[in-house]
């Protein structure tokens, strides 16, 4: 069978488009928690590089055909970031980027947190954290039995690894040998009530995925090219699964909300979203 | 129903005929898959798993990842079975069950063994008394609970066809069997399994048996009791269930469940909304049960066609003094 979009652009020679998606998601992720005034933009921000990356360069996906048996599938573990997934997918094509700012209103088929069955793209209902790594993990399996060459890939936040469930999920995964599984964890620091260390430590990180039975690769989550060649590396590694520790700044890209713990759940004023798109639109060709 | 003798009969735990049905099924269509949370014996899976290891993965002891894989699993068209002990699967489960299958109405069937007190020795802690109630809640979530063995293979069957999340309480206690192959369990159906206008009994799970039984005695004393089959506890058979009030005008429900939220409390929110009758809960008593053997807590649990008969008389004579 042929295999369609393998990837949308080349590697390398794109960088410069990749690097631009990242920048339009972010202008996305503002503007579209600035209309609907609320959701989380520090964890959407942190994550746009690692989506970028995803869904413009290394995912098997159809954006006409979401439901295509073989795509790789994305779940967005940390469900709160759904605007980073949601500006992924309208930027891909899977819906038109006029919808985005109907995020969270009544009615509207962009829920608060992902819904696969209301969301082009959406491959799993998330927001409960913990569970879409336990859900991805199941999809793997099921591609392991169906000898399918597809990929899952799990995006989770470091604050949702206090959760028993992923550590559970974790242990099953080395377990049953998912090396078409790659989880990348979105490790900027914070978390609602403060630092992940004053709330609940967690490190350390890499050691613990390591014990669990995981290859580890970590590498700084808004550097494009090392997470290039961090998902490469995912597919030479054979019989276990992948978490990729991506070091990254909650908040990216919006001078005034990066490091934040306040800007985890709370949204922009339209004052403050001027200054925040000026910022990122910097030198940008937005339409 | 025929009108032999029901303790003549033949016992089968509905554990053991899901285990067999699963294995029959598992042959049928290669989707199904097992999951168990290391209870496979117990919960007979380990039957499938002998047959189709390749189909049956156990999650080791997690039950909340039990029901994440699963979600996985249905989301790339598998059709998982999902098993362990009732009071794990719906209670340290639930919000995975609710979120991750029942929100996103993936085809997880959550097939849950050791309901009730009839587990038995093993106590408080492994008697599931809420499971219903838990499901019952769920929008998108079917529930059903077999009877015997004949029951269990058809539900089984069945929930393997529909597409959906499905609960499915069983037991573990051998039970009699009721049924004969031209039994039919169909899905938002209930069976009227016995005829009769004095006052009608609406059963589920092992408490159909005690319902037959209080019914063939009640005959003796001359009262004649429809006997209703609620194995499809949701969609519950509203239109049977409404008719045979209509027809006894005296209504009591059986469960091995606490009285608050299950199948007393269904058919209550039926009944109360389109044609109140008097009605009696037997069932258990809003407590949790202890260790025994599952003979004696039945009783003590007044899950007995005894308690049956009681309440029977007391709805009827509520309806001839109404």
């Amino acid at each position: 069978m042929k295999i369609i979009n393998r990837s949308l652009f080349g590697r390398g020679k794109k960088m410069t488009i990749i690097e631009e998606m990242a920048r339009k998601i972010r202008v996305d992720i503002i503007e579209m928690l600035t209309a609907a005034k609320s959701g989380h933009p520090g964890g959407s921000l942190s994550a746009a590089d690692i989506l970028a990356v995803l869904y413009f360069q290394q995912m098997r996906i159809d954006p006409k055909n979401p439901h295509w048996p073989d795509r790789d599938r994305f779940v967005l573990s940390k469900g709160h970031a759904a605007p980073v997934l949601y500006a992924a997918l309208a930027e891909r094509g899977f819906f038109p980027r006029e919808e985005l700012i109907q995020l969270r209103k009544t009615g509207h088929f962009l829920q608060g947190h992902p819904d696969m069955k209301k969301v082009p793209g959406v491959d799993m209902s998330t927001g409960s954290l913990g569970q879409g790594i336990s859900a991805a993990a199941g999809m793997a399996l099921a591609g392991k039995m169906d000898h399918k060459e597809y990929r899952v890939y799990t995006l989770l936040g470091d604050g949702e690894i206090a959760e028993g469930l992923v550590w559970e999920a974790a242990m099953a995964a080395a377990h049953y040998q998912l090396d078409n599984l790659v989880a990348v964890l979105d490790y900027n620091g914070l978390q609602i009530d403060g630092r992940n260390e004053d709330v609940m430590n967690s490190s350390p990180i890499a050691d613990k995925w390591r014990a669990f039975g995981w290859n580890v690769i970590e590498v700084n989550g808004h550097d494009l090219k090392q997470l290039m060649d961090a998902f490469e590396l995912t597919k030479n590694c054979k019989g276990k699964p992948t978490m990729i520790i991506a070091k990254t700044i909650k908040g990216k890209g919006v001078s005034f909300m990066e490091n934040q713990a306040g800007w985890h759940g709370n949204t922009p004023s339209p004052e403050q979203a001027e200054i925040a798109l000026k910022e990122l639109k910097g030198g940008m060709d937005h339409e | 129903m025929n009108e032999k003798s029901l303790i003549s009969l033949e016992k089968i735990a509905t554990r053991d005929a899901y285990g067999k049905a699963l294995v029959k099924l598992g042959g049928m269509n290669s989707d199904i898959v097992v999951l168990d949370a290391d209870l496979s014996k117990s919960t007979k899976t380990a039957d499938f798993a002998k047959v189709f290891p390749e189909r049956f993965f156990n999650m080791g002891i997690a039950e909340q990842n039990l029901i994440g894989f699963s979600a996985g699993l249905a989301a790339s068209g598998k059709v998982p079975f999902a098993s362990t002990f009732a009071v794990f699967a719906t209670g340290r489960a639930f919000e995975q069950i609710r979120n991750s299958v029942a929100y996103p109405k993936l085809n997880v069937k959550v097939a849950a063994t050791h309901a009730g007190v009839s587990v038995g020795e093993d106590g408080a802690s492994h008697q599931a008394i809420e499971d219903i109630a838990l499901m019952r809640c769920l929008p998108n979530m079917s529930v059903f609970v077999p009877a015997d063995a004949q029951e269990t293979f058809q539900v089984i069957k069945k929930a393997a066809e529909w597409n959906g999340p499905v609960y499915i309480r069983m037991g573990r206690l051998a039970v009699p069997v009721l049924f004969d192959e031209s039994y039919e369990f169909q899905i938002g159906k209930a069976n009227v399994i016995r005829e009769g206008k004095d006052a009608a009994v609406f059963a589920v799970g092992l408490m159909v048996q005690e319902a037959l039984k209080a019914a063939e005695e009640l005959s003796g004393l001359g009262m004649e009791i429809a006997v209703v089959n609620c194995a499809s506890v949701k969609p519950l058979d509203q239109d049977t269930l409404i008719k045979v009030a209509k027809q006894t005008g005296a209504v009591v429900t059986a469960e091995e469940h606490n009285i608050i939220g299950g199948l007393g409390s269904a058919v209550a929110e039926v009944l109360m909304e389109n044609y109140p009758v008097p009605m009696i809960r037997v069932g258990i008593k809003d407590t949790f049960g202890e260790s025994g053997k599952p003979e004696e807590l039945l009783e003590k649990y007044g899950l007995t066609s005894k308690e049956i008969i009681k309440a029977v008389q007391q709805v009827y004579h509520k309806k001839k003094n109404k």
